[in-house]
């Protein structure tokens, strides 16, 4: 276990040390640090390493391409790279098109979905072998990774997951805890030099937040539907504004937690490259001497972003669930309160909880 | 732009791999973990709370211990006082018994002596009497010769014997 990490975390920070004064070579023409930082922080159907210059150190993977009627077509995206085309395909900044301008669906194993397998590997492997270290260690304290994860986990469990969602809590733990574990070890791999920018890709944090809308849709009682179709407390007239409202806020909490995620991370990555690429910029190393303090500053920095976002991700997806499995009836209040406490003491309960505004869209 | 565009290729495979995640850490990590925690916690509140009640036991054991220590000492108490009174009444009854002997002997002395002086007295007067009667016979033999003084004597009896 302990190996397969550090050959990870050694494969992936190899490329640092080659890669920045390779670029300040192929810099020496023009630098471009938008396009650089563009190209660093989006996804690519190569994974580049670094640069030399006796050439490139790339990772090509496949090319999938769905088009309708011709059918699948799989290569290696070697042959589309630096603009060649092949077939009927040439990739134009990194998505690809057709060259008779026919639609194509784009299915590649891209770098994100290698760096998205590798990760979710990882945390199979990791919580697999903690589990086992459960079923090992019966009765006993834990110990080693079980006994670092152990506290994240059940603060996850009664931090989160109870306070937010109340007496049912149970039923949502797997997700949220996959999906605090999934945002948290990605946030910081896409930190690790060379890694891909998993969690500052809009797609990714669209479909984390895509799940978390259906199983909210899914989980809402009679009273949610009820708050959102007839507020009480409110004169009938007023539900031809209060009940479009409602429907959107049913979309904007999902849009906020997509745009938060992809927002937070990616901005971390720019300021770090904005860093970094400040010494090509002005073309001399003195530069280093504010870019370096700087850039690990925001690199310290980062790494308190990627468990705050994981957890900011986690929580308030368990309180727009816990908002659509509650039982709000005044009578039933007091029972509740014993064990968990009411909706609006348990959001004001936790330490960070003023994240629970959604206006709160970027730290 | 691309970057606030999601990639359709790659939501698909994020939401394969993700469900794919989703399903085996839910089944290989998130049930034994979540359940190997709830068993830990309960058997901590268990032994928690059977050292309360043991806790508990021994007070009240203890308790007990002074209530039967508190229970032997009245006994003792008590007993001590039934015997003190028992040994009182039993000099008292003695006391009260030779009491009554005592009274009983002297009663009975005091009869023995009252029946010996009668006897004693009734002898005294039968002596008395007899040696009267000889005295009387002697004095009679000698005075009765003389038939005046007979008379005489027997008047002066006769006299006597009214007073008596």
């Amino acid at each position: 276990m302990k190996h397969l990490l550090s050959i990870l975390l050694f494969l992936l920070t190899l490329p640092v040390f080659a890669n920045e004064p390779a670029k300040g070579a192929e810099s020496a023409q023009a630098f471009n640090p938008g396009e650089v930082i563009l190209h660093h922080v989006a996804d690519s159907h190569e994974w580049h390493w670094f640069s030399t210059d006796n050439g490139n150190f790339v990772s090509y993977f496949p090319i999938i391409a769905y088009q309708p009627g011709k059918g699948l077509a799989v290569f290696s995206s070697e042959k589309v790279a630096e603009g060649k085309s092949y077939d009927n395909f040439k990739l134009n900044e990194e998505h690809l098109t057709t060259l008779d301008g026919s639609k194509v669906y784009d299915f590649s194993i891209t770098k994100n979905v290698v760096a998205l397998a590798i990760s979710s590997i990882l945390l199979v492997v990791v919580f697999v072998s903690v589990a086992g270290s459960y079923r090992r260690r019966a009765g006993q304290a834990p110990s080693g990774m079980q006994s670092f994860l152990e506290p994240f986990v059940v603060f996850i469990r009664d931090e989160v997951g109870k306070k937010s969602i109340g007496p049912k809590y149970e039923r949502y733990m797997p997700y949220l805890l996959t999906l605090f574990f999934f945002i948290w070890f990605n946030n910081l791999l896409g930190l690790t030099p060379g890694a891909a920018n998993l969690t500052g890709n809009i797609a990714v944090t669209m479909m984390l937040a895509l799940v978390t809308l259906v199983i909210t849709l899914v989980s809402g009682n009679k009273n949610y539907w009820g708050h959102i179709f007839a507020p009480p407390g409110v004169p009938w007239p007023l539900y031809i504004i209060m009940v479009p409202v409602e429907l959107i806020g049913i979309i904007v909490k999902p849009f906020s937690l997509m745009v938060r995620l992809f927002a937070n991370i990616t901005a971390g990555h720019i300021i770090i490259l904005s860093f970094i690429s400040l010494i090509f910029i002005f073309r001399t190393a003195a530069a280093g001497l504010l870019s370096v303090p700087f850039g690990l500053f925001i690199s310290v920095l980062e790494l308190l972003v990627a468990i705050l976002q994981a957890y900011i991700f986690t929580l308030l997806t368990a309180m727009y669930i816990g908002s659509a499995v509650e039982d709000h009836h005044e009578e039933h209040d007091g029972a509740h309160a014993n064990d968990f406490g009411t909706a609006e003491q348990r959001q004001g309960g936790s330490d960070l909880g003023h994240f629970a505004q959604p206006n709160v869209a970027a730290h | 732009m691309s970057l606030i565009t999601p990639e359709f290729g790659l939501l698909f495979w994020q939401t394969l791999i993700f469900l794919i995640l989703f399903l085996l850490l839910a089944k290989f990590a998130w049930k034994p973990i979540l359940g190997s925690l709830k068993e830990r916690e309960d058997s901590i509140e268990s032994a928690l709370r059977m050292a309360d009640q043991a806790k508990i036991e021994m007070q009240q054991l203890k308790a007990g211990n002074e209530k039967l220590l508190a229970e032997a000492r009245q006994e003792r108490d008590r007993m001590m006082q039934e015997a003190t009174a028992m040994a009182n009444q039993h000099r008292e009854t003695e006391k009260a018994r030779a009491t009554s002997e005592a009274n009983h002997i002297v009663q009975q002395a005091r009869e023995a002596i009252q029946a010996e002086k009668n006897a004693a007295l009734a002898e005294v007067k039968n002596t008395a009497a007899r040696l009267s009667l000889d005295i009387a016979e002697r004095i009679l033999r000698r005075e009765l010769a003389d038939p005046a003084a007979q008379t005489q004597l027997v008047d002066s009896y006769l006299k006597e014997v009214k007073l008596n």
